[in-house]
């Protein structure tokens, strides 16, 4: 009976059943979500803005090689994690900053903000903005000269300031509407809220980031930004321009959201988004540096072990 | 659109439709059956059958003195080949009767005309028929259901909550039953509710079985308290605690029971051999098994005898496809890929579900990249991330400290992982080395 035909059947651990999200379709996605800002820096500063990015995203890339190669791992190039850092490295960068200067920036993002801990999904802090610190360090001056963008009506000065250093040192606030449109000068990708809100919107859409994270951020800056406006609205911003103006949008869609360098539990992401916020208002009005987005993210990297750990959701169920 | 349910959870795509619409089909009674003397949870029956003995159906062949257990019968009429060892759908080999049919009978045993009302019975006789009948949960848990129906003096059970989600997908057995036989679970239903003196009774139905919900209502109506109401279609909207959860709003406490929140929950097939069992006193010999899934050539939902080799029910199925397959007894997210296609269907069989090439995967898995899928999908609010690592890396205390223990082997999180981590794997084996570290220190 038995014996007549002889079946291949195939025995794993339940569920036998899987959704078909994978690594390389999350990021895929992510990559298609900052194609707005991309575009946005293309018409405000033009072909550097592609320059930039290319030379980021290829240091990116080859750096992950090596350090892949040279540890006998698969080489997952291909799953498009590297490409965003490079992208996002890029976008965060001053339009005028050499592409020599880049390409280290893209390389010290890799090994020591991803490689060096092990690769991707075991790195405390987010790998663009360990490069964008190191460049930070490494050309404090280059790194904050900037450039005006090509639809600004004078174009007849070489530098110009960003708006968050108009406001700290000048304290000149930059109108709405051009902050919204990105028609500012400031790093390549952040000077559009609307194309990174159109960004971050797909990214919702697709399900793949919550609303929690960017809000609770973005929030945390209203709330902490309008605390000291109300205080002394002749000396302090009014906190939406804290929003519009400098990396804010751009961390709270991209960054706060990253996956692997922030909490996974609800309680955890809340305290993230609105302990970010807070660090961005101290730093923009109290710290030496305009801009405080990229060291609120990586200073909340680093406590989010510890976050996960005392946030632990409810069991359902558990008595208290 | 504000259908009842619990918090978390998952929507995977269901592939009911092959065989929602089928009616339940009789199985062609097989020549040999394989009645395995464990078929629940507790204590194994001792066989009452030698080799070559003449049994008839119905007939009981294994029991036990013991109060979490529940005694097997005879599916067919026959001789007893052999009492051995015999595989079994669970995994590993198990004692069991084999049974060469010579009876020609095709209706079955011959059940005596039943009470004429529930009245006649009180709750002791409902409980001692139904462990009789050999009763199991046949919501694929096979909990002894007298046990269920004896709550201790101090629990009072307020509530029977009849579970008709079917929340797994493919699987259409419970759904085919409540629309052919809803009268019966109704009744069975009935009966539970008097043997655990409930006051009311709610049938629970994802609302992805619409004709089933109208003919509940339907014939409920003609009952007092029994509330039929429509949940939406999550997974796992049919686990006991979600179920619970989202009719009462009850949380039953980690490591209880429904009983701890008065609540005794039934799955709609047990509550129909609850009311074959009492009505017709036939003991639990068949049960509705969904043979489904792309290996399958002909989805059916069959009424098949406990016993049946699974090879034979893939035959009255059109058989299976050609190349690799994977044969799930039970729904694809908690079901057991079997080795063997001569292991028996048993009380617990809710479905047979055969996946062909595509729905194979065997790829391995990636970093985890705490996108905190798992966590938002599970619904016990669990870290399935770190449970699932702390079992991989046999971290006891740990997979303890984070409520390890508490995970009900759903799969919601395996399911989602985009890194196809095998959380729920590892987080059975950490289940294990916690009870073994429990058993060392109780040892010593």
């Amino acid at each position: 009976m038995a014996e007549a035909k002889k079946d291949i059947l195939v025995v794993s651990s339940s569920p036998h059943l899987r959704r078909e999200e994978n690594i390389p379709k999350i990021m895929h996605n992510v990559i298609v979500a900052l194609v707005p800002a991309m575009a946005a820096s293309l018409y405000f500063f033009g072909l550097r803005a592609i320059l930039l990015i290319l030379t980021s995203v290829l240091s990116c890339l080859a750096t992950e090689y090596v350090f892949q190669k040279a540890r006998g791992k698969e080489i997952t190039l291909a799953d498009g994690s590297a490409i965003i850092t490079g992208i996002l490295l890029a976008l965060t960068l001053p339009p005028s900053f050499p592409l020599w200067a880049t390409a280290i920036g893209g390389i010290s993002a890799m090994a020591l903000g991803k490689h060096i801990f092990g690769g991707l999904g075991y790195n405390i802090f987010n790998p663009a903005l360990v490069g964008r610190a190191f460049l930070q360090a490494a050309f404090p001056v280059t790194i904050t000269t900037w450039t005006p963008p090509l639809t600004m009506a004078s174009v007849d000065t070489v530098t110009t300031a960003t708006p968050l250093a108009l406001m700290k040192f000048e304290g000149k606030i930059t109108p709405y509407l051009d902050l919204f449109f990105g028609n500012i000068s400031g790093s390549l990708g952040e000077t559009s809220a609307l194309a990174i809100l159109i960004g971050g919107l797909y990214l919702r859409y697709k399900g793949i980031i919550n609303w929690r994270q960017p809000l609770s951020y973005l929030l945390s800056i209203l709330l902490f930004g309008g605390l000291f406006w109300l205080i002394s609205p002749s000396r302090y911003p009014d906190p939406l321009f804290h929003i519009l103006a400098g990396g804010a949008m751009l961390g709270a869609f991209f960054m706060v959201t990253d996956y692997v360098t922030t909490p996974v539990t609800p309680l955890g992401q809340w305290i993230f988004g609105i302990g970010g916020g807070f660090l961005v208002i101290i730093i923009r009005l109290f710290g030496g540096l305009p801009e405080g987005v990229m060291y609120s993210i990586l200073l909340m990297n680093a406590i989010t072990p510890l976050l996960n750990r005392y946030t632990r959701p409810k069991v359902f169920g558990e008595l208290e | 659109m504000a259908f009842k349910t619990f918090a978390h959870g998952i929507h995977p795509e269901y592939h009911k439709e092959a065989t929602a619409h089928k009616g339940i089909e009789k199985a062609p009674i097989p020549s040999k059956v394989i009645i395995p003397l464990q078929q629940h949870i507790g204590k194994p029956c001792k066989a009452l059958v030698k080799k070559g003995e003449e049994v008839v159906c119905g007939q009981k062949i294994g029991d036990v003195e013991a109060f979490i257990s529940s005694p097997v019968h005879a599916s067919v009429t026959g001789k007893v080949l052999s009492v051995e060892p015999y595989p079994h759908p669970l995994g590993g080999k198990v004692e069991a009767v084999v049974i060469q049919r010579t009876g020609e009978e095709e209706e079955g045993p011959q059940g005596n005309p039943g009470p004429p009302d529930l009245d006649s019975l009180t709750p002791e006789e409902i409980r001692k028929r139904v462990r009789e009948a050999g009763i199991v949960g046949m919501g694929g848990a096979t909990f002894p259901t007298h046990v269920k129906l004896s709550p201790p003096e101090n629990k009072r059970i307020d509530t029977v909550i009849i579970n008709g989600c079917e929340c797994e997908p493919y699987l259409t057995a419970d759904h085919r039953l409540m629309v052919e036989e809803g009268e019966g679970v109704l009744w069975g239903a009935l009966a539970i509710k008097k043997a655990v003196g409930a006051e009311r009774i709610y049938i629970g139905v994802e609302e992805n079985k619409m004709d089933a919900l109208t003919i509940l209502k339907q014939k409920a109506s003609a009952f007092p308290g029994i509330e039929v109401v429509a949940l939406e279609t999550k997974y796992p909207q049919g686990a006991e605690k979600m179920l619970i959860k989202a009719i009462l709003d009850r949380d039953v406490p980690v490591g209880g029971l429904p009983m701890d929140v008065g609540v005794v929950v039934q799955n709609v097939g047990t509550a129909f051999a609850i009311y074959r069992a009492l009505k017709e006193e036939r003991p639990l010999i068949e049960r509705v098994v969904t043979v489904t899934g792309s290996g399958i050539r002909e989805p059916k939902n069959l009424l098949v005898r406990i016993g049946t080799p699974f090879r034979d029910v893939i035959e009255a199925c059109g058989g299976m496809k050609e190349g690799r397959k994977k044969v799930i007894m039970g729904g694809p997210m908690m079901g057991i890929a079997q080795m063997d296609l001569d292991v028996p269907v048993i009380k617990g069989t809710t479905g047979i579900v055969v996946f062909g090439e595509e729905e194979i995967e065997l790829d391995g898995y990636e970093p985890c990249i705490r996108c905190a899928s798992c966590v938002e999908a599970c619904p016990m609010n669990l870290m399935p991330l770190k449970i699932g690592d702390f079992g991989r890396l046999h971290m006891v205390e740990e997979f303890k400290a984070y409520g390890g223990m508490a995970c009900i082997e759903c799969g919601c999180c395996s399911f989602v992982c985009p890194s196809k981590r095998p959380l729920v794997h590892w987080i059975r084996i950490g289940k294990i080395r916690v009870r073994e570290a429990e058993r060392k220190v109780g040892g010593s």
